[in-house]
């Protein structure tokens, strides 16, 4: 009833062409941004941020990178935790080595290294594809948990190779508070997403795409598979490179290649998978699931034991959480193999014809 | 497309279910202190965990049981980390607020150590890392938070190189022999390095480090490195899973136990009995105390605890290796309550800051110690502003088939070279950091 377009007509091509060319969908948005930027710090404790919130902006952020490279390239990849490692220890390089170095600054450095170490890992995706990708970039994956726990320059030679950061600040700005850390994490995420957004709906969001799809037909209509892999090599590492140098700077502070292993490059590869190949939205989704629902059941399982007078123990509940989070990602996947983000463009639709469905 | 809508609604509505469960169990009660357990009863540590834990909240009640105190009751929660540093951040954050706010942490992980060092100073709640953590924390001067009491890793492994100094007849004995250091491959392992490098360097012995990756159950190829080469000793730095697979490599490459030596993690209960009888001679050093079953406070907790059936864990684990652990890492935090108690209010609940003071200001005189059943388990603990250690005293303990027995006198690690060590290791922190040393003013507080 309420969301439909009916009347809105577009007399541009610029209007024709924007992001959200449905009115609603673009309050709605904007409602959302605005309600994350001042709605949320109104309503949330410090748990909130520092648990749950700051590790979901980060990740969502890496989500999309990855999205970037599985979901409309079609290019997997396992390296994803690699690049996040290369991202958080370039950026803690440039931070340290470099005096006065402006932490943003610092961070889209990361990217930068994380970004040549992604178009390196990149150049077999000229050669092998699906699964074969995969196990190459591998590869990645353990050179740099290699390189970072054995080449002590880039853990500025700390005897137990832990690297820390603290007193961050931009032009005077501290950011101390778990606000704040939540603030700065969000306007990351905000630009990231706006520019990943525009990107894929560019030609060369659409080189990506069309290579996804079929790379031989892309080819044949003159799109170079050269540039359009490792392009999408280059942008998916550099947002996940910086995603990383957000995780050790600001959510973590304190952190070793552990933080980085295989399984937080599967982490990502489920985020995208559940929440939806190729969709910038399903990257948010994914992102959700991965990150709050491990600790909404082990919170929620001790409560809902209580509830029925049943005192379970903190093993108990850890080995329930595996079993119900592992049920629930086969339960969505034969639900809809598409995704969570295909869940959410249904029920878009079926709200368009509501309350008079056909 | 509604980029954010679902991905925040649905952490909204995860944020108000959350938040509600939080605030249920919530309710501060009078008259409480709030100990935190960061658990890990799953994951690659969990046999070794495990007991801890149990041994940590048994003490607990039995503090109860005597009282409190001064009149104010314990009280614990956990919290499953699985050994993983995310996971236990999220504890952290989870609990220190709890119950009217934590009073201190003990992670029992030193990945975990490590992140939270960065966290306390701005929630101003204090850290014990017993035995663990970071080695350069014992300088109070610099970590205002930490406490790594009775212990750290330098100590472990300059008291081991020592025992086998004795053993050899003396350290010019060493020169030229060739010792093999297994350690994990992370923070937790590379923490003893340092010290054992400066032995290598003042006695002349040669060094093989192997890395194990966590969590350390591939070792078929550095036991075959230890085959070939040969090395007079083995040094190792595991925990968890990773000690009783050395120690099955060892027994299949044939490398004898009697020349392998753990640190203070790789020499429990949990770690040998599966292997029993083979891994017969293994030692391990131990700071202060061991198994424990003949201790008064064992006895206690089996009598004021376990025989009202309100034991935490199995009867037959109480007073081993790891339990006496968990045991004397409550009891540290319990007697720094009451420190803290003696200058700001007996009977009253303590903020983590004063609790800080408390472990700050510690003086656990061998009466006191044996008043609380330690007799014979650990000996005088004492800290102060500089230094926050307490503690430097170890033995060793050897596997003889079935049970540890004590086969060392009590061994201190030279505070000559630990001490410089901790304080350059100190100073770097503070440099990267941009912190400066804490004055004598600050001392006082």
């Amino acid at each position: 009833m309420f969301y439909r377009e009916n009347g809105q007509f577009k007399t541009t091509y610029r209007a024709d062409q924007q992001i959200f060319p449905i009115t609603q969908d673009r309050w709605v948005i904007l409602a959302l941004i605005a309600f994350a930027f001042v709605g949320v710090p109104m309503l949330v404790d410090e748990y909130m941020y520092r648990a749950i919130l700051i590790p979901f902006l980060i990740l969502s952020l890496a989500a999309l990178g990855v999205n970037i490279l599985v979901g409309y390239c079609g290019q997997i990849s396992l390296g994803s935790g690699a690049f996040m490692a290369v991202g958080a220890y370039m950026a803690y390089n440039t931070y340290v080595r470099i005096d006065g170095m402006p932490l943003i600054l610092a961070l889209l450095s990361g990217g930068f290294f994380a970004t040549l170490v992604g178009i390196f890992f990149g150049i077999p995706s000229l050669r092998v594809k699906g699964l074969y990708l995969a196990v190459a970039t591998l590869a990645a994956q353990f050179f740099c948990d290699w390189a970072f726990s054995r080449i002590s320059w880039f853990t500025n030679n700390s005897s137990s190779g832990s690297v820390s950061v603290s007193n961050l600040q931009i032009a005077g700005w501290r950011i101390d508070t778990p606000l704040e850390k939540y603030l700065f994490c969000l306007a990351f995420l905000v630009v990231f997403g706006l520019l990943a957004k525009n990107l894929v709906r560019s030609a060369i969001g659409r080189e990506w795409m069309a290579i996804r799809d079929m790379d031989v037909a892309a080819a044949v209509i003159g799109i170079r598979p050269v540039y359009a892999k490792l392009s999408a090599f280059a942008v998916s590492s550099f947002i996940v490179g910086v995603a990383g140098g957000l995780w050790g700077f600001v959510h973590l502070g304190s952190w070793e290649p552990a933080a980085f292993s295989i399984d937080r490059s599967f982490q990502l590869l489920f985020m995208v998978i559940i929440g939806g190949m190729g969709s910038i939205m399903g990257s948010f989704f994914g992102a959700a699931f991965i990150v709050v629902l491990p600790i909404f059941l082990n919170q929620f399982l001790p409560w809902a034991g209580a509830l029925v007078g049943v005192e379970i123990s903190t093993a108990t509940i850890s080995h329930s959480e595996f079993m119900v989070f592992g049920a629930l990602i086969v339960w969505f996947l034969i639900a809809e193999p598409h995704g969570l983000a295909k869940l959410w463009s249904i029920a878009k639709q079926k709200l368009r014809l509501w309350p008079f469905p056909h | 497309m509604k980029l954010r809508q679902l991905a925040l609604a649905a952490t909204v509505v995860a944020a108000g279910l959350s938040g509600a469960l939080v605030t249920s169990a919530a309710f501060a009660q009078a008259k409480e202190q709030f100990f935190p357990v960061l658990s890990g009863r799953t994951g690659p540590v969990a046999p070794n965990a495990t007991p801890w834990a149990n041994g940590h909240n048994d003490y607990m009640k039995l503090v109860n049981a005597r009282g409190g105190i001064n009149g104010v009751n314990t009280l614990v929660e956990e919290c499953e980390t699985a050994y993983a540093t995310d996971r236990g951040v999220e504890c952290y954050e989870r609990l220190k607020g709890k119950h009217g706010g934590a009073t201190v942490f003990q992670p029992l992980s030193t990945g975990i150590t490590f992140a939270l060092t960065e966290k306390i100073p701005g929630d101003k709640i204090p850290m014990i890392t017993s035995g663990y953590g970071r080695s350069d924390t014992a300088d109070g001067g610099i970590f205002k938070w930490n406490f790594p009491l009775v212990g750290h890793y330098w100590v472990a492994g300059d008291t081991v190189l020592q025992h086998i100094a004795k053993q050899e007849g003396g350290w010019d004995k060493l020169k030229g022999k060739k010792i093999a250091v297994v350690y994990h491959d992370s923070p937790f392992g590379k923490e003893l390095l340092p010290i054992v490098q400066e032995r290598a360097a003042m006695h002349g012995f040669t060094l093989q480090l192997l890395p194990v990756p966590a969590p350390g159950v591939e070792q078929k190829a550095i036991w075959l490195q230890i085959r070939q080469q040969k090395p007079d000793f083995v040094v190792m730095q595991t925990w968890g899973v990773m000690t009783p697979t050395a120690i099955k490599e060892a027994v299949a490459t044939g490398y004898p136990r009697e020349k392998m030596f753990g640190t203070w993690w790789s020499g429990a209960e949990p770690d040998l009995k599966d292997v029993g009888a083979a891994a017969k001679g293994y030692s391990a050093v131990m700071m202060q105390h061991g198994a424990e079953p003949q201790s008064a406070v064992v006895k206690e907790i089996l009598e004021k605890v376990h025989a009202k059936g309100q034991g935490t864990g199995p009867k037959d684990e109480v007073g081993t290796v790891l339990y006496m652990r968990g045991v004397m890492g409550a009891m540290l935090a319990v007697e720094g309550v009451r420190a803290a108690q003696e200058r700001f209010g007996k009977g009253k609940v303590m903020t983590g800051e004063q609790a800080r003071w408390g472990y700050e200001n510690l003086n656990l005189t061998q009466a006191k110690l044996d008043a609380l059943g330690f007799k014979g388990v650990m000996r005088p603990v004492s800290t102060s502003c500089a230094d926050h250690l307490g503690a430097n005293w170890a033995r060793v303990h050897t596997w003889d088939g079935s049970k540890f027995v004590w086969s060392s006198d009590w061994l201190q690690a030279d505070e000559q070279i630990i001490k410089p060590l901790v304080k350059a290791s100190a100073e770097k922190y503070a440099a990267e950091k941009k912190m400066t040393r804490r004055t004598a003013q600050d001392c006082q507080s």
